[in-house]
């Protein structure tokens, strides 16, 4: 891989869409250079440098963007031959996403641990609360960043990308509204709102006035997390992650109820 | 990738050559994805993972390899009866790794 071409993938942190690369892995060496790769963008640009513009042969490049494409679309690596037998050229596309980031609305104590365990899978964090007192830097010792805004206002700051994960969890409408209606206008990758679905079904309705359909509001994960039964802030965080990777590796799973409301008070 | 960076960019400052190992084609019941990723340094050092820990020794080697000539190399892993016994996959996928210096 080109110094060049490693430089622009590997800077991850600001970058809001993937980038693929497409590399010559396998074929006739008299016909093609094998490594020889090429940088390619949302928009198919693929320009780094000279020696990149192109894999070679314009049957090749044409292969190698369509399958960017869908590389880019769905985070997924790609492979594709062509030709046949001894002649059999085989690309590699891969695809080096966004850095994902996961935005915590609320900096209330499941916000914690979600953004402590998140950093450990590899996440930017970012914790957003007007209210001082909640998100402060002793509360919230590593997180990349603390945003003492308005959601509306840091969020359209901030530009929720395909790479970005958030979570409302303030249980206060003035927050979880404006961001929730946020993370709708955007690509965002995950949202979830915690709360009960009594209070989910207020802001349904909140977020229906604003304009938004069924489409839109089934977009939102509530309850938030996988129904494990637990119900201290960090078996919640948990509970949330194994969520998003769940529906980052777009796996369906069969929602069994947890016996929430059998449990008694006390505990 | 992400996780590969720091010793990259480690090794990248302190003059070390560095290749990149990706995992380009599973079959059967491969030990990680598509696209995984492993940087071994002209010094030996490593980071990341291509398999569950049974061919990233054998990728380290062909890597320094790769880093001597400049010239990539596609791998082939996967346990046969033959092979049972040599370097492979004890999960009785198969994987093959594209080993490219960056450069």
């Amino acid at each position: 891989m080109k110094q060049t071409i490693f430089d622009l993938v590997s800077q991850d942190s600001d970058r809001t869409f993937a980038l693929a690369v497409a590399t010559i892995i396998d074929g006739p060496r008299s016909v093609v250079e094998i490594g020889r790769q090429i940088l390619i963008g949302p928009q198919g640009e693929h320009a780094v440098d000279d020696r990149t513009e192109s894999l070679g042969d314009p049957a090749l490049d044409q292969a190698a963007h369509h399958a960017a494409a869908t590389a880019i679309a769905t985070f997924r690596p790609q492979r594709v031959g062509i030709g046949e037998g001894s002649e059999r050229i085989t690309i590699f596309v891969d695809v080096h996403p966004p850095r994902r980031t996961m935005v915590a609305v609320g900096g209330v104590h499941v916000a914690i641990p979600l953004l402590a365990f998140a950093r450990t899978l590899g996440m930017r964090t970012i914790v957003v609360d007007p209210r001082t007192a909640f998100a402060t830097r002793e509360r919230f010792p590593d997180v990349d960043e603390i945003l003492h805004q308005w959601p509306a206002e840091a969020l359209s700051a901030l530009g929720l990308s395909a790479g970005s994960y958030l979570a409302t969890l303030s249980h206060d409408d003035k927050l979880d509204i404006p961001a929730l209606a946020a993370a709708l206008r955007s690509p965002a990758r995950y949202i979830g709102a915690l709360g009960s679905r009594k209070t989910h079904a207020k802001r349904v309705t909140a977020l229906r006035e604003l304009g938004f359909g069924d489409d839109d509001l089934a977009r939102i994960h509530n309850p938030i997390g996988l129904p494990l039964g637990g119900r201290g802030a960090h078996e919640i965080a948990v509970s949330i992650l194994a969520e998003i990777v769940a529906h980052d590796h777009a796996v369906r799973l069969t929602r069994v109820e947890a016996p929430h409301n059998e449990v008694p008070t006390s505990q | 990738m992400h996780e590969l960076l720091p010793g990259i960019r480690r090794w990248q400052a302190a003059g070390k050559r560095v290749a990149l190992a990706t995992v380009v084609d599973v079959w059967g019941s491969a030990p990680r994805p598509l696209g995984s990723k492993m940087a071994i340094s002209d010094a030996g050092e490593i980071a990341g993972s291509v398999s569950g820990g049974c061919v990233e020794g054998a990728v380290a080697t062909e890597a320094q390899d790769v880093l001597h000539s400049g010239v990539p190399k596609l791998l082939h892993y996967g346990v046969t009866r033959e092979e049972a016994w040599a370097v492979g996959l004890a999960c009785g996928g198969t994987i093959e790794v594209f080993v490219e210096p960056i450069d």
